[in-house]
């Protein structure tokens, strides 16, 4: 066997010491009508060699986005990885350990940590940032869990709370948040987009006094800047927290959660410096006030002195988690996302104030300039009409773009993310996201490939 | 070799104009910013992030890895977490483009392999846990738990029941008794015997209609096959409640007994445990689970299926063969609790436990649990001549000593112990947990490490219990830093380096 040590002879030694005749005797414990009579009926075992040439095998069978040039975002992006990130990230010091709970034998993963949480808050200009949570969408439910313990009962008679959840909010963090609720005293308000943003009056009007969050996400699922400022004075009148969904990259051009005064802000930081694969692992990250951060879920470093008087670094405030608090801790969350915290840290060291920024610029000028190309042409326009940053929703005026779609593909393009699916209403839309690594020609072929498509139609 | 010198904050590196990264030029025709976006939208400076070069990052993390143990430089015992190998071959299959840069939307059509993967993984955890469907969404053990909980609690609202308990026994890990209040149950805590069994007539007068859920780890979190298991699982039955097992433990168990044949109605799985992971130094796993026939219409969506012949699912496309896919999402699940999170999975880790399993085939897994049990056995035999174990016969694969008596002869606690090990070149065993066992040491070997290593950590321990305890209170004395003040982390709450 590949990863075992022991040879027959340590065992016959091992097994004396013990006092056990045999391997077996050591499962007498698992009573004999339990005990699997059989083996296990998998696939037999692979050498090395074989595995490697299986599972090229098997990736060869998927067309990735260095084959296909990928258009898709919706959470999910085709960003640049510096190699730098990936050797760091490599680095079997940091993937082979565990949570630092020991804080000697951690210091390492403890002081990134520390860093993390460090330009985390720097980058929101929110005051902490816990060590990290899954992925964004499981973060922002735990937001929404989280803002409902801090102004639950509020009012002098105890109600029922209720969350504010747009449809400008990614449909997959709103299913995710929806599941998290199903069994607790909470009512859930969808708030509906037609315009693409969140309509400020509507928005007044499905708030009252035991709301206990808005789900904000800015810039939203369409790809739409919404109006954060107003949205959350809005908000706070009505006593409730305002709960940022941000995209890390964007905080390169556009105002911080924090100082847009967001309360919690969450996000999706597969941006900085993570792979795709197909949907995760990912990077949940939450920020939030200074004043809630003993109902912040997961784990956070916290710079202290060692006995020596030596600075150094600890898991911290672990009196709000379960492995202390069991049924009453904030969170059942335990393993989170080190590694891609690491990643990041990494990101956003490598990139620096400029290299944020110049990346979001690169974003932003791509994404105009392939909606603009796109919608030069008749077929195409965008479905709303506000100021986007990476991602835009775009119109088939044929309304075939399932059709559309697949014939990109089988020409080489990962062009659009069909919203049908999440928004029936939008059947004849798409949803955009162009990166710092599109080219100006991937954009022009991609514009002529849909407006190809388009055209064959009609022959 | 590891470099002495101070390793100072990212922030303090930082020199105005030092860049490690350039762009490329804007080669689309650019508008100014003020037309592209709204003033009041745009951040008026660029984030303050430090400005370091290349080289410096490149040392500065480098020289942090090295302020780290890991399983790869050092023997980590650490009970309850399996701390086995992380092989090299998985992270190099992981990083493969085809299965890396995958984005979660692409078309079914060009995800075949990727999702053969998929579906056979969910096929091998329902063999080895002896369930019949598994879903790969939940991201972590703790995730599955939470996942599993809401699939039950639909399940009863399905039936038109209401049942609001679900018991922990005492000695379960924290995330049991957490997950049960997240999912809207009421979390009753259920005492163990001294041996770390589930109380039988304890058991009996908490279970009634109320009742929904049982959670039990098995092997417990005192490494101890429930010996009652059946009965427990048999009496949980009658009162119409479901068993959930806590996999934790699994590495003990792997093709010698199943979670489904023991009465388990719902598992999860830890494979960045049981199936070497890595553990990240603290993410990311995954926390597949697995349920029976009645529970899986309330599975999140999707589940990777074949696709049924007469009806192709991806209309469009054929591969080379003309055959069509193969494999598809099936989200038609009216029952379904919906989703807990975006998008599939953790895809990266389910496709190192792919890896994993089919380097093992049944006999490896087998193995894997036997020298697990193996090795934990040994060290067991050793170690109980220096410390009391709680059950000092036999384990499966790990165990938990005590140092109460230490603690009242000598002043040594636990967690003197642990940070000295630290000192002996070792990471320290799991302390104080479970809390039912005062001044815990759960030590678990995994079948990876050598009969050497285990008799070298238990040399270290023979000789650190005869040492001065003064020099244990101020253990460890090798490391960079020996015993942080976590109360004063936790009253100045410093969470990140100041704004400058």
């Amino acid at each position: 066997m590949p990863y075992l040590y022991n040879t027959p002879a340590d065992q016959t030694e091992m097994l004396a010491t013990i006092g056990a005749g045999s391997l077996d005797e050591l499962f007498d414990s698992v009573p004999q009508d339990l005990q699997l009579a059989r083996s296990l009926d998998l696939p037999s075992a692979m050498s090395e060699m074989e595995l490697e040439q299986h599972l090229h095998r098997l990736a060869n069978k998927n067309q990735h986005a260095g084959q296909l040039v990928c258009f898709l975002g919706g959470g999910s992006y085709d960003h640049f990885v510096p190699a730098v990130v990936d050797a760091i990230g490599s680095r079997s010091e940091f993937y082979t350990s565990y949570t630092p709970y020991q804080a000697e034998a951690s210091q390492g993963n403890l002081q990134v940590v520390f860093e993390y949480q460090s330009l985390i808050t720097r980058l929101t200009g929110m005051e902490v940032s816990n060590a990290s949570m899954y992925d964004g969408g499981s973060a922002t439910a735990e937001a929404v869990l989280m803002a409902i313990s801090t102004t639950g009962g509020r009012s002098a008679k105890k109600r029922q709370p209720n969350v504010v959840l747009p449809h400008s909010l990614h449909p997959e963090y709103r299913a995710t948040i929806v599941t998290y609720l199903e069994n607790l005293d909470v009512q859930v308000r969808f708030l509906e987009t037609p315009q693409g943003i969140i309509d400020r009056e509507h928005l007044a009007n499905v708030l009252d006094d035991q709301t206990a969050a808005v789900v904000l996400q800015h810039p939203n699922f369409f790809g739409c800047l919404e109006d954060a400022e107003e949205i959350t004075r809005i908000t706070h009148d009505a006593g409730a927290l305002l709960i940022s969904v941000f995209d890390p990259i964007s905080l390169g051009l556009l105002t911080r959660p924090g100082d847009y005064g967001a309360n919690i802000a969450v996000a999706e930081g597969q941006g900085l410096g993570t792979p795709m694969t197909y949907g995760g692992p990912y990077l949940g990250i939450m920020a939030c006030d200074k004043k809630l951060v003993r109902r912040m879920p997961g784990r956070i470093a916290g710079q202290t002195v060692d006995r020596r008087g030596n600075p150094c670094f600890v898991l911290t405030l672990q009196t709000r988690e379960q492995h202390i608090r069991r049924a009453k801790a904030t969170s059942n969350v335990c393993t989170n996302q080190g590694l891609f915290a690491l990643r990041a840290t990494v990101y956003l060291a490598q990139l620096g104030p400029q290299g944020l920024r110049e990346t979001a610029t690169l974003c932003l000028q791509k994404a105009h300039y392939a909606s603009q190309q796109l919608c030069r042409h008749p077929r195409f326009s965008r479905a709303f009409d506000h100021p986007t940053f990476k991602e835009f929703v775009i119109r088939d005026a044929e309304n075939r773009v399932d059709e559309l779609l697949q014939a990109a593909t089988n020409h080489g393009y990962l062009a659009g993310i069909p919203l049908a699916p999440w928004f029936p209403e939008l059947s004849d839309c798409f949803l955009v996201a162009v990166t710092e690594k599109r080219t100006q020609d991937e954009i022009d072929r991609w514009v002529g490939e849909l407006t190809r498509c388009g055209a064959k139609v009609h022959i | 070799m590891k470099n002495t010198r101070d390793t100072q904050l990212l922030f303090e590196l930082s020199r105005p104009g030092c860049r490690a990264t350039r762009l490329p030029a804007c080669d689309v025709p650019e508008l100014p910013l003020c037309e592209l976006l709204p003033t009041a939208s745009m951040a008026s400076t660029p984030p303050n992030l430090p400005e370091l070069s290349e080289p410096q990052i490149v040392r500065h993390f480098v020289n942090l890895s090295t302020q780290n143990m890991s399983v790869d430089t050092h023997f980590y015992p650490l009970g309850s977490c399996t701390m086995k190998y992380n092989p090299k071959r998985n992270e190099r299959i992981a990083g493969l483009p085809g299965l890396a840069e995958l984005h979660p939307y692409q078309p079914e059509s060009t995800l075949q392999g990727m999702l053969q993967i998929l579906y056979e993984l969910q096929e091998i955890l329902q063999e080895i846990s002896g369930l019949a469907v598994c879903s790969l969404q939940p991201a972590a053990g703790a995730h599955g738990e939470l996942t599993a909980l809401l699939v039950a609690s639909a399940y009863f609202r399905n039936l038109g029941q209401k049942r609001p308990i679900v018991l922990v026994p005492d000695n379960a890990h924290g995330t049991n008794p957490a997950s049960a209040s997240m999912a809207g149950f009421q979390s009753v805590t259920l005492k163990t015997t001294s041996d770390g069994f589930v109380d039988m007539d304890e058991l009996a007068t908490k279970l009634n209609d109320q009742v929904a859920v049982l959670m039990i780890t098995n092997p417990s979190t005192l490494g101890l096959f429930e010996p009652h298991i059946r009965q427990i699982a048999d009496q949980v039955h009658a009162v119409g409640a479901l068993v959930y097992l806590d996999g934790a433990n699994m590495n003990a168990i792997l093709g010698v007994a199943r979670p489904g044949d023991f009465g388990a109605d719902m598992q999860h799985f830890n494979p960045h445990k049981t199936f070497s992971g890595p553990h990240g130094g603290g993410g990311p796993g995954a926390g597949p689970i697995c349920v029976t026939k009645e529970l899986a219409p309330f599975l999140p969506a999707p589940i990777v299926v074949p696709c049924d012949r007469q009806e192709p699912c991806d209309h469009q496309e054929t591969d080379e063969k003309g055959s069509g896919p193969t494999y598809r999402l099936d989200w038609d699940r009216p029952k379904s609790i919906g989703r807990v999170r975006a998008f599939f999975g953790n895809v990266g880790v389910l496709v190192r436990t792919y890896a994993y399993i089919r380097t093992h085939g049944p006999d490896g897994l087998r193995r894997v649990s036997e020298n697990a049990v193996l090795n934990a056995n040994y060290l067991l035999s050793r170690i109980k001549k220096i410390l009391p174990v709680v059950q000092d016969d036999r384990c499966m694969h790990e165990f938990v000593a005590t140092a109460a008596q230490l603690k009242a002869e000598k002043n040594i606690s636990a967690m003197d112990i642990a940070k000295r090990l630290l000192d002996y070149g070792f990471h320290a065993p799991t302390v104080y947990f479970p809390l039912t066992v005062p001044e815990a040491i759960m030590i678990e070997p995994t079948e990876s490490e050598s009969k050497q290593t285990l008799d070298d950590f238990t040399d270290a321990l023979f000789r650190i219990i005869e040492e001065d305890p003064q020099l244990l209170h101020g253990a460890p004395h090798t490391t960079s830093i020996s015993r942080p003040n976590e109360v004063q982390a936790a009253r100045q709450q410093i969470l990140s380096h100041p704004e400058a």
